[in-house]
């Protein structure tokens, strides 16, 4: 059987899969990171985002193989290990950007990307774009976008700068 | 999905070598389309060939063009600062395929040579007249699509750079699908000293095509009251549950006038 040997949050594993086998499939039954969802399976909902290689990725639509080597997060990855919240989390509890909260880890990864490659800034038009991948189906987004708007100078260490458009 | 098996080659000769070595076998790219269409088992290759680490991504910036690797994705294309130099409609093209996680895996060279009729990319090397250099040979945009899903590309032949020549003004216009974000209709124009090109993708039944009758017009008067009369047969545009093949003939005059009016 194919073996696998990748990084996920930062812990290193080696993995039996079948070259068919998903990279959210990986994380999910091979390694137990449920936090990881499959809402539509389609790569149209953004439920399972991670990142790879620090780059927001939807991980249903990426084979376990193409995975090797790289260096995965996942939702669980976020978090101190004293527990202490990533801003982002932070965000998303402080302003309730979450109701049933299914598609919040794939939200939350995808955000945390948008806000790392934005350091110039972000309008809330462009964090409202930058959500294209990621579909909320009960809370709506406006929580979810005040949420991101509120984490940027808590990641950047900063005052947000008006974003040009 | 069917089971397949999976090499990763580490050069285009090698990659090359297992396409050739078996009929069944299926080049991966960035996976946007091939994943989901295996995960439907709409394909089954025997064995699916990752071009991942065949060196073929990277910007160049030439004297009067711009080459792009064909596993450079989406996004690296958007945000070149090269790319938006030399050819600004063209990083927007790209800025604008699907959304931010597709863009981060999906590639110009798959794009082309999946050649999918709404897909974006067609619209940009047809209308720009690109070159498709392959591992066999250098191909002209206008022989390279050949109707929807179809390309000269032969079996155990591979993308490796797209050649865009840099046009005086250009600019692309797309009625996308709200859902998918594949365009329902989307217009290139391109403005050069011979002459302006006009690809239309989303809309024919044979996938992207040249606009004749709006090249003449505008290449007489680049404006968007030259197109202004200029129809487009329904008899040749798809029609589907998002948009009939009037409708349809309808967008690519409204998206032609828009892009026209936009060109920079």
């Amino acid at each position: 059987m194919p073996q696998v040997s990748l990084t996920v949050n930062g812990t290193q594993h080696t993995v039996e899969v079948e070259n068919r086998t998903l990279l959210v499939e990986l994380l999910r039954e091979k390694i137990g990171l449920t936090g990881t969802h499959v809402g539509c399976d389609t790569s149209q909902c953004g439920a399972c985002v991670v990142h790879v290689d620090g780059t927001s990725v939807k991980s249903c639509t990426m084979l376990a193989v193409q995975a090797e080597g790289a260096n995965v997060t996942t939702i669980e990855g976020l978090a101190a290990a004293d527990g202490t919240l990533h801003p982002m989390q932070e965000m998303f509890r402080e302003h309730h950007a979450l109701q049933c909260g299914f598609c919040t880890p794939g939200m939350v990864m995808s955000a945390i990307d948008l806000v790392q490659s934005h350091p110039e800034g972000l309008s809330e038009h462009q964090i409202r774009e930058g959500l294209e991948g990621n579909l909320c189906r009960c809370t709506g987004y406006h929580n979810i976008v005040k949420a991101i708007a509120a984490a940027w100078p808590l990641m950047h260490g900063k005052t947000m700068p008006a974003a040009a458009e | 999905m069917y089971d397949f098996a999976y090499q990763k080659p580490g050069s285009v000769a090698d990659a090359v070598k297992a396409l050739a070595a078996d009929p069944e076998a299926k080049a991966l790219a960035g996976g946007m389309t091939l994943i989901p269409v295996l995960k439907q088992r709409l394909n089954h290759p025997s064995v699916v060939v990752d071009l991942a680490k065949t060196g073929l991504s990277g910007i160049t910036a030439g004297a009067g063009s711009v080459t792009i690797g064909a596993m450079t994705t989406h996004a690296a294309v958007a945000a070149s600062a090269e790319v938006r130099r030399i050819i600004p409609a063209l990083a927007a093209l790209a800025g604008g395929i699907g959304d931010e996680q597709v863009r981060h895996r999906g590639t110009i060279g798959g794009s082309l040579a999946n050649d999918d009729p709404a897909a974006d990319y067609p619209a940009a090397a047809l209308a720009l007249g690109a070159t498709i250099t392959t591992n066999k040979r250098a191909i002209a945009a206008d022989d390279f699509f050949q109707g929807m899903f179809t390309t000269a590309l032969e079996a155990d032949e591979i993308i490796t750079s797209v050649t865009f020549p840099a046009p005086a003004a250009a600019n692309y216009q797309k009625f996308r699908n709200p859902a998918s974000r594949y365009a329902i209709v989307g217009v290139f124009v391109a403005r050069f000293p011979a002459g302006v090109r006009v690809a239309v993708t989303g809309a024919g039944q044979g996938g992207v095509f040249r606009h004749a009758a709006m090249e003449a017009a505008l290449s007489a008067n680049f404006s968007p009251d030259a197109i202004a009369a200029v129809t487009t047969p329904a008899g040749d545009m798809n029609s589907d549950i998002h948009a009939s093949a009037e409708y349809r003939a309808h967008l690519v005059g409204v998206m032609a006038r828009r892009a026209v009016a936009a060109a920079s």
